[in-house]
């Protein structure tokens, strides 16, 4: 078997120091394979947009051991954070976080852009992407011209588009219409049908239904950890 | 990641944000053309006041009659510095006499402020040279021909169209042939010196001042150099015939040396570019805090920007440079603009100065602004690119 793409151990995060302490994660062990599909549920406060955040390298933890695609994120630099940030993982927000005034394809081009891809291949690349989640046709458009779920269609685009190793979406339909919600959830049913390895963090039943793999987190800590068969809409 | 790439980028991020964009440049434009245009109107004004002294002849310096005795000066005592062994520098000396009248030419009338009597050296000792016609010769004077030679407003107004030469005008009762026309002057002060006549010494004398004082003597040096030594001949002359003892202190006649004129006057105009000059600084430093604050509010608002790239992998590097190059370029547009305005503006006449442009002043003006763009703009993005990216992302 393949090495994990994820392989966390104890993960510990605390905020703040004497009586104000948080305990955000209380040791975390998880590890996810190649073209899994997890759905991380908790209630808020629950410590799950911190694990998030640690496992997309934009955040760290304040112990344990996180390995990307076998690299030990803890001991990268600057420099190399923002390489593994760039090739190995496709974050995907709640709040969409499209740069504003900037058509989509050059929203989905960036993170090319930023790995150094020529504009030609870049083009090319960041239509393909569009063309997956089907919105091909607003390549042109601005954020502000687009419905809210045609924005996270595009940062699902923007995720995908460097093929990483992972793709981590933090509540992506926290803030869509219940279409728009089935519109984002396809577009993850299709990447995971094509061997796409997702986490994804959510509140809601509906979307963790969709998962193979369900974490339930309480407190900083798994409770739950099971495979599960998958509801198809 | 190619720095064209990252000019790209830059542009984009400017071009997202156009009002705001035209608005700094708008601000780094003002600050930069009021410097420029401030100390050029400040030297154009220097150099007005030198260009009219130097209009005025620097090698010539001009006796006046301090009026307290009527019996100063007179033609004797011009004729009394025409002297080559004690007065050796002199080359030219010129009797004025000057008074305000009125010239009639076929029932239209025109009041001249200087009415001139004088001898045929005294156009050039003046560089007053004559345009149309001839100036009038000392035969003329010796025969106290009524002649005049007028200035170019006179012409204006009393011969519009047509051609002044060889038609009679009335002076105080009497007629005078006009000769010539004078050259056009420059004329920067309160008194056009265009609306001015010149005929002989004794016709002028004869008609309307009489034979009395003259108004002043206007003496030419041999050389520029020799003014200082043809000051001391001439007022060693005066006080011999004048009767003025060595230690009376007031004399009845005054000497004005153009040169020593033209140095306290450059002198003044020097302090007032300094003082506009202050006050162009005291606008770029407002238009420079304009600046600042601008770059300052735009990187914070983007700050949650910043995050967003570098989650999606930029190099701190990278977002760094995109934001330096970023403020540059609005500093380097505003500053080339702000020049262009100035350059514009500076065609034009400023509270009836010309404004002269000084290269130093483009140069402090458009270096400044850029290093004011450079660091403030800078500053706070070499900040939030430090920070993590989940912070920036956080930041409202």
């Amino acid at each position: 078997m393949s090495r994990p793409v994820l392989e966390v151990r104890d993960l510990k995060k605390i905020y703040g120091t004497g009586e104000t302490t948080v305990h955000a994660l209380r040791g975390v062990s998880l590890t996810v394979e190649r073209g899994d599909y997890a759905a991380i549920m908790g209630s808020s406060g629950s410590g799950k947009s911190t694990l998030m955040n640690i496992l997309g390298a934009l955040d760290v933890p304040s112990s344990g051991s996180y390995l990307l695609d076998g690299v030990d994120v803890s001991r990268l630099s600057d420099g190399q954070l923002a390489l593994a940030r760039n090739r190995l993982i496709g974050f995907i927000f709640q709040a969409f976080n499209l740069i504003p005034r900037t058509t989509a394809v050059a929203n989905v081009e960036l993170p090319l852009a930023y790995a150094g891809v020529k504009p030609k291949e870049r083009r090319r690349r960041a239509m393909q992407a569009l063309d997956v989640v089907g919105l091909a046709d607003r390549a042109g458009h601005e954020p502000n011209q687009l419905s809210g779920g045609q924005q996270q269609r595009v940062a699902v685009a923007r995720a995908l588009v460097t093929e990483p190793s992972l793709l981590l979406a933090d509540e992506p339909t926290g803030n869509l219409d219940s279409k728009s919600t089935a519109d984002v959830l396809q577009v993850f049913d299709d990447l995971s049908a094509a061997g796409r390895t997702i986490v994804i963090i959510t509140h809601e039943d509906e979307v963790s239904a969709r998962a193979k793999r369900l974490i339930r987190l309480v407190d900083g800590a798994i409770v739950t950890d099971v495979r599960q068969k998958r509801r198809h809409a | 990641m190619s720095l064209l790439e990252v000019v790209r980028f830059a542009l984009r991020g400017l071009s997202a944000n156009k009002l705001r964009s035209s608005l700094t440049m708008l601000g780094i434009l003002i600050g930069v053309a009021a410097v420029i245009l401030l100390v050029a109107v400040g030297n154009g004004s220097a150099k007005a006041v030198s260009d009219r002294i130097e209009a005025l002849g620097t090698n010539t310096i001009t006796v006046m009659s301090t009026g307290r005795s009527s019996a100063g000066l007179t033609t004797g005592i011009a004729k009394a510095l025409d002297d080559p062994v004690l007065a050796p520098d002199i080359r030219s000396i010129s009797p004025v006499v000057s008074a305000s009248t009125t010239l009639t030419y076929e029932g239209a009338e025109h009041e001249v402020s200087t009415f001139v009597g004088t001898t045929p050296a005294w156009f050039n000792a003046s560089s007053t040279p004559v345009g149309a016609g001839s100036a009038f010769t000392q035969d003329d004077v010796d025969q106290g021909r009524r002649v005049v030679v007028i200035g170019q407003t006179v012409a204006e107004e009393l011969f519009p169209g047509t051609d002044p030469i060889d038609e009679q005008v009335t002076v105080g009762g009497a007629l005078f042939t006009i000769i010539g026309v004078l050259d056009q002057k420059s004329s920067t002060g309160f008194q056009d010196s265009n609306d001015t006549a010149v005929a002989p010494l004794t016709a002028v004398q004869q008609v309307l001042t009489g034979y009395g004082a003259l108004t002043s003597i206007i003496v030419e040096a041999a050389a520029p150099d020799r003014v200082d030594a043809v000051q001391g001949q001439v007022s060693t002359i005066l006080d011999q015939k004048l009767d003025v003892s060595s230690s009376s202190s007031s004399t009845p006649y005054r000497i004005q040396n153009a040169s020593s004129l033209l140095e306290t006057q450059t002198e003044t105009a020097e302090t007032f570019t300094t003082l506009l000059g202050a006050v162009a600084a005291i606008s770029l430093l407002v238009g420079g805090i304009g600046i600042t604050n601008i770059m300052l509010v735009t990187v914070t608002e983007r700050t949650r920007e910043i995050g967003i790239r570098k989650a999606l992998g930029a190099p701190r590097r990278v977002v760094l440079t995109q934001f330096l190059i970023e403020a540059t370029l609005l500093s380097v547009i505003g500053g080339a603009l702000g020049v262009a305005a100035a350059l514009i503006g500076s065609r034009f006449e400023i509270v009836g100065v010309k404004p002269v442009i000084m290269p130093s002043s483009i140069g402090l003006a458009v270096g400044v602004s850029i290093a004011i763009g450079l660091f403030f703009g800078g500053l706070p993005a070499a900040r939030a690119a430090r920070l993590r990216p989940i912070d920036a992302l956080r930041y409202e």
